[in-house]
């Protein structure tokens, strides 16, 4: 199929640059097949049905992996040791859970079986919990199907009261409002908390807990908000930090449809650990994947701390390394959300041109994704005034370069987490603004090696220049050297390396093969 | 809308300036007008709109004007108000503490730190506790700054390091130490619950503890802190909105000359 560009792209170049952060994402991925984290086997805890706290609130899926890490036998596998206790015990692995944590059973001092045996007494349970995901996705597509759904760009709000009760209330008043896709942000500090809470929870800084609890209550209410508003309303979570699989097959499980699922994030923003958060990202991924979750990158954070018109470059190079990614977990291009930011200083001299330059550009180079695009968060001030201007500026090139998801910008983004009435005045700002442009973008064509067709050019370049040296660095020395966000973080530095252990002989995840394989 | 909504007379009010007495300004001297916008948690109808007017007067406003209202979902309804405020502040007995120190531009402190110290000053900067944001120290330690204004890892005359978010206090404390820091910089932006408040209280209660409260200069900063906030909390000083790296790089110089020179 012939590629037009509006931006006269060199679609070689595009392609060039596909090649190499292939080659960068292949690279990772040797390494990643070779091991395993504590947070995968909780995973697999997870999706074969353990569930629940002991008396100290610590979620029995760690209680039963950190017995065999303490051990030093995670390289086995969990489900090597849940198979061979089924058959020892002819319990299911939530009694088994439940035993470890009476400390009346030890995984690891029972009688083995064979490897052979122990996988054909786990594969009912896994087959079982890939049914019940790919329920899930049916019956959104039932939703979708019957009562329909927004029009894409989607618009995206936060709630963020953290009391999951009191989100709701937000949440449905969103959705009345015109919101497509719920995002509940998480309590502060979450991502470096290596369990996921547990239950309902009404406390929370600058967020609420996420839970599988309150993602099921939320996931209710917006389900029925969705029938009385005529339209299925997306829940979004966060599938970032320590527990990365973890919440994705919580979200799977409760059927989330939007996930922040981002590759580097949690190493340049929250001092994860890479190798850690390389391995976790490949398996949330799978199950992202399978689960029809469209995940959402983080590059607009780059651009939080780096400057946005230098650096835009590193935005478009690490949305080519996430896409690849995302391919080798077997991702449809079509949920990826891939990340960018209209963050540019409002003094820059034609900031708008550039913006929408860029914003075209993403389009182009990846034209059946959907993009996620992030609203001005850094230069967004106490003048709530100007606030409104700038995220209608934001609106217009989203509208008119068809934007996938639109995190709407809230005028108080610099004051306090968002009012009711900011949400309601930052989804009429937008739909005013796609209705009024609508087909703008059809209409409008841009001067040829003009300021906007020039600055593509530009970013391209440098991003394939970029690619060109993490591909020959490697991108975990690129990282340790700060290619991304001007920020550096060593191979064996951060949080979580304890958690990383190589896989031995008999460990084996069958969800891999089965989720991926569903997927052709 | 012209004079529809300013249904007050200008000859009933006396339109001098008086210090003693201000009220908001809109468009003439002590018209008292003031904006404001809030939600009430009841349904949309006429005693909704009653009910904003009647809150108005409450909170002091003469004439309250309902300008727009909107049902956000059921049971919350959206207000746009305008009224003129009756009460009065003295302005002439107003004194809010400020950090006392002259702000000079990068080569004006880089100058007098040469001059008057005669070594580079060691500055670490962080964001504590649960705290993930890093706009604001990043404004103030990032070699590009904020807004024109260079941060201080451009400064010739700071050693300066930036430990970014998330930074546990006792982590902070141990890097001022390995480092022999001159000036502590902590950024808080988080205020939910008054979070902020609570970490920087530790930071400064681990401090004494560790026998350093004295022997660093301890600065906070953020958009909700302000110089008054921090010298309660036990801090040399405080930032708030607008501030830079000039703003914060210019003090810390001149107080470790005058602590030098004590």
């Amino acid at each position: 199929m012939k590629r037009t560009s509006k931006l006269g792209l060199d679609f070689n170049k595009v392609d060039k640059a596909k090649k190499l952060a292939g080659n960068i994402a292949d690279e990772v991925q040797k390494f990643v097949e070779n091991y395993t984290t504590v947070s995968v086997e909780r995973t697999l805890c997870r999706l074969v049905g353990i569930d629940g706290v002991d008396k100290n609130d610590v979620p029995l899926p760690n209680v039963v992996v950190n017995m065999i890490h303490d051990k030093g036998a995670t390289g086995q596998g969990i489900l090597y040791y849940l198979g061979n206790a089924i058959l020892e015990t002819n319990l299911s692995p939530q009694e088994i859970a439940e035993k470890v944590s009476a400390g009346t059973l030890d995984l690891t001092k029972l009688s083995t079986y064979t490897l052979e045996e122990i996988q054909n007494a786990i594969m009912p349970l896994v087959k079982e919990s890939v049914a019940k995901i790919k329920a899930n996705v049916a019956k959104r597509n039932d939703y979708i199907n019957n009562i329909g759904e927004g029009e894409k760009p989607y618009l995206y709000v936060i709630v963020a009261t953290g009391n999951i009760y009191e989100d709701v209330v937000q949440a449905e008043a969103a959705a009345r409002q015109g919101a497509d896709i719920i995002a509940v942000i998480r309590t502060t500090g979450q991502s470096l908390l290596d369990f996921v809470p547990y239950g309902a929870t009404t406390e929370g800084f600058g967020g609420t807990v996420a839970t599988q609890e309150n993602f099921r209550i939320m996931r209710k209410a917006l389900d029925e908000v969705g029938e009385e508003v005529g339209k299925y309303i997306r829940l979004c979570n966060y599938c970032s930090g320590l527990c990365m699989p973890e919440i994705a097959a919580m979200g799977a499980i409760e059927r989330l449809d939007v996930m922040l699922n981002d590759a580097l994030y949690g190493i340049l923003f929250r001092d994860i650990n890479m190798q850690r958060t390389m391995i976790d990202q490949y398996f949330s991924r799978i199950i992202n994947s399978f689960a029809g979750v469209i995940i959402n990158t983080g590059e607009d954070n780059y651009l939080t701390t780096a400057d946005a018109f230098e650096q835009a470059h590193t935005v478009l190079a690490s949305d080519f390394i996430n896409e690849q990614l995302a391919v080798l977990a077997g991702m449809p291009e079509e949920q990826m959300g891939l990340g960018h930011a209209f963050e540019m200083d409002p003094e820059l001299e034609n900031g708008f041109l550039y913006e929408l330059s860029q914003a075209q550009m993403l389009r182009e180079i990846f034209p059946k994704a959907t993009p996620k695009y992030m609203p001005p968060t850094k230069f967004m001030t106490g003048n709530i005034f100007r606030g409104q201007i700038q995220n209608a500026l934001f609106n217009e090139i989203s509208i008119w370069t068809g934007q996938g998801i639109q995190l709407l910008g809230m005028i108080t983004e610099a004051v306090h987490t968002p009012f009711m009435s900011d949400r309601y005045l930052a989804i009429e700002n937008a739909q005013y603004v796609f209705k009024n442009m609508k087909n703008i973008g059809d209409e409008v064509e841009f001067k040829q090696d003009g300021i906007i067709q020039q600055r593509a050019k530009q970013v391209l370049d440098d991003a394939y220049q970029l690619l060109s040296e993490i591909e020959k660095e490697g991108l975990f020395d690129a990282i340790e050297k700060g290619i991304f966000a001007d920020i550096k973080r060593p191979k064996n530095g951060g949080k979580g390396l304890a958690g990383v252990v190589a896989k031995t002989e008999n460990y084996f995840n069958p969800f891999i093969n089965l989720m991926k394989g569903e997927q052709n | 809308m012209s004079g529809g909504l300013d249904s007050r007379n200008k000859s009933d009010f006396d339109q001098t300036l008086d210090l003693k007495n201000i009220k908001p300004y809109g468009d003439t001297m002590n018209d008292g007008k003031t904006q404001l916008s809030f939600t009430l948690p009841v349904p949309c109808n006429d005693e909704a709109i009653e009910a904003a007017k009647q809150l108005m007067k409450k909170m002091g406003f003469e004439n309250p004007q309902v300008v727009y209202y909107k049902e956000l979902t059921k049971g919350f309804t959206f207000f746009n108000c305008y009224g003129s405020c009756t009460h009065t502040v003295d302005h002439t007995a107003i004194n809010v503490p400020k950090v006392e120190s002259t702000v000079w531009d990068m080569k004006e402190t880089d100058d007098f730190i040469k001059e008057q110290i005669g070594r580079k000053i060691v500055v670490i900067g962080a964001s504590t506790g649960t705290d993930a944001h890093t706009v604001g120290i990043d404004a103030i330690m990032n070699m590009k700054g904020y807004a024109g204004h260079y941060g201080l890892e451009r400064y010739e005359m700071f050693e300066a390091l930036n430990m970014g978010s998330q930074v546990l206090n006792e982590e902070f404390i141990a890097k001022a130490i390995e480092l022999k820091a001159d000036a502590l910089l902590v950024s808080q932006t988080v205020t939910q619950k008054d979070v902020h408040i609570k970490n920087l209280i530790e930071l400064v209660e681990m401090l004494e503890a560790e026998g350093l409260r004295d022997k660093v200069i301890l600065v906070c900063g953020g958009p909700r802190v302000s110089h008054e906030l921090a010298k309660e909390l036990g801090y040399d000083a405080g930032f708030s909105m607008n501030s830079y790296a000039d703003d914060v790089g210019s003090y810390i110089a001149q107080e470790l000359q005058r602590r030098q020179n004590k």
